[in-house]
């Protein structure tokens, strides 16, 4: 497997997910086998080929620089679970 | 053993549009906390984004203006973290196709010209804002108000040899953004923010040293004391035989030193990609030549000017452009009396000292140039004095009315006839027969005393050119 368990570790954290020991390790052999397939895809030489970030090919598309209303804050603020004068209140984070 | 440092700045610059760069939520500051928020800027599931066209113009205006290629193909990109100030977990900006490339900004240092290059410029969206609360509920309160508003994010190369020189970059840097009137340079509310990347090497050394970033550089002088305080740490590590770690630190003004920043070890692995919402931005090179059309003079340019076209001081210069509109109070001051550095020296002296009296904006300046060039007239014809001008302007600034009114209204025309000053000057004499003998004796110092005594008579009315020549003769008892 060219993959290590301790990268997939890292991948999760960043990704604020929480995994046992032994998804850990489906996860791995799973991603394992994607790299694979990657693998095999880099065989061709792709030198002269722009990398594809979009496949539509249009341009992109522009908005005048014009306010519109905004939410009411009460809906803004609707899906969280805990609020205070007006702001979003989350556990405590340390900049 | 002589340490170098390096340094490099990447400066973040709030760009003055109405909306926001992806949805139509106003910028305005000082809103009540989440006002300015729709689906969009909080991160809803199924909206996208829609870039603002004068957010790419502002981008592109400044990207010409300090040198830089306009890319007429860029890319937004995810970069990827999860942090509350962030609602979608993720923020849109650019990665390794930005809109501005190269390009530098020429500084004034003690000795010269010196040309600090730049790395990029790219757009980019504002975060929102976190307050943490202190005491036992350990919460952080988020405003998203801030979040979504267009950023240019301006990343300089390793060019800046000191901390005075990152401040001197930084003050141009500023000038240049007012005029190109894109920003509002304001650092208090937090429109243009400063992280610096300062490593040190032995002296002469080609190679860098490890670099330390520095965050929450948030006014000109925090700058130049993180960088000094820094710097020192650095070449202390060094000195004692350590190694100095590749990390992120934190200056606090209060104790003036940095401090590592926890929590974020890993935030640095942000696994950008391509934004998918966002197309390609193409920019078409008759977009880029209508935006170059319309570039103002900029600071420099106009520094070097006003020295050739007025002849004033390189410095007066110097003071007098630091923003687009003084410039412009200068010119119209200068022109209308026809005195330019006559009008240079009430600028920087009379006129900014009210201004920051009264923390006013020379936009707002009572005494219009015009009247200034009134005042600066009635000096010249010898109708008041320089100091009593003085006087005059202060009610100028009061009552906006005009000097000749003011003059005429309150009696201060300047007495310049000499049989009047004549009269005086003998009173004078004959009340102080003791300093009238000491000056007979020798004693010129108490020529001063006189010309006190006698403008004091006068009511500060007396001009002292005449009063002067006058005195002379007399008290030499011819």
């Amino acid at each position: 497997m060219s993959i290590q368990l301790e990268t997939v570790r890292h991948i999760a954290r960043l990704a604020n997910l929480e995994f046992s020991e032994e998804e850990l390790g489906i996860f791995a052999r799973q991603i394992d086998s994607i790299l694979v397939y990657i693998d095999k895809l880099n065989e061709l030489d792709t030198q002269r080929v722009e990398p594809t970030s979009h496949v539509t090919q249009k341009d992109q598309a522009f908005r005048e620089d014009r306010v519109a209303p905004s939410l009411e804050v009460l809906r803004a603020l609707a899906n969280s679970p805990e609020t205070k004068d007006g702001h979003f209140s989350v556990p405590k984070v340390i900049g | 053993m002589e340490f170098e440092p390096v340094i490099g700045l990447e400066v973040h610059a709030q760009l003055l549009t109405q909306s926001k760069i992806f949805c139509g939520c106003t910028t305005r500051f000082g809103n009540p906390p989440n006002t300015n928020t729709c689906p969009v800027c909080l991160g809803m599931p199924g909206v996208l984004p829609v870039l603002n066209r004068k957010a790419v113009e502002y981008a592109i205006k400044v990207g010409l203006a300090v040198g830089c290629e306009i890319r007429g193909r860029s890319l937004f990109a995810r970069k990827n973290y999860f942090y509350p100030d962030l609602p979608k977990g993720y923020q849109i900006s650019m990665y390794d196709q930005p809109l501005c490339v190269g390009g530098g900004i020429t500084i004034e240092t003690r000795k010269d010209r010196k040309r600090i290059g730049l790395t990029r410029i790219h757009l980019e969206e504002d975060a929102g804002k976190l307050i943490h609360q202190e005491g036992a509920d350990d919460r952080t309160l988020v405003d998203l108000n801030r979040a979504g508003v267009p950023l240019i994010e301006i990343v300089s190369e390793p060019d800046i040899a000191s901390p005075s020189e990152a401040h001197t970059y930084l003050t141009m840097l500023r000038s240049i953004l007012l005029y190109l009137g894109v920003c509002d340079g304001n650092m208090e509310e937090g429109s243009l923010r400063c992280d610096a990347n300062v490593s040190v090497r032995p002296a002469g050394e080609k190679q860098f040293g490890t670099k330390v970033e520095l965050k929450n550089l948030n006014s000109f002088r925090f700058i130049q004391k993180a960088l000094e305080y820094e710097i020192n740490r650095q070449a202390e590590v060094l000195q004692g035989g350590g190694k100095v770690v590749q990390e992120s630190r934190l200056y606090d003004p209060d104790s003036d030193t940095t401090d590592l920043m926890r929590g974020k070890e890993e935030a640095h692995d942000y696994r950008y990609f391509p934004e998918p919402d966002l197309l390609p931005l193409i920019v078409d090179q008759k977009w880029i030549e209508e935006i170059r059309a319309g570039l103002p003079e900029l600071p420099l340019e106009r520094r070097d000017r006003l020295v050739a076209q007025y002849g004033i001081p390189a410095y007066d210069a110097d003071v007098l452009t630091t923003t687009r509109e003084l410039a412009d109070y200068y010119e119209a001051a200068a022109k209308a009396s026809g005195n330019p550095k006559g009008a240079s020296n009430w600028v920087m002296g009379e006129v900014l000292r009210k201004l920051k009296e009264e923390k006013a904006e020379i936009t707002a300046c009572p005494v219009s140039p015009d009247r200034l060039a009134g005042l600066m007239g009635l000096i010249e014809a010898g109708t008041i004095s320089g100091s009593l001008a003085k006087e005059v302007f202060e009610e100028m600034w009061a009552t906006r009315h005009a000097a000749p009114d003011i003059v005429k209204a309150r009696g201060l025309t300047q007495i310049s006839d000499e049989p009047e000053l004549l009269a005086i000057i003998d009173q004078v004499m004959a009340a102080n027969p003791g300093p009238l003998a000491q000056y007979r004796a020798g004693k010129s110092a108490t020529l001063g005393f006189f010309m006190g005594q006698v403008m004091k008579a006068t009511q500060g009315k007396g001009n002292p050119t005449v009063i002067q020549k006058l005195l002379g003769e007399k008290l030499k008892g011819s």
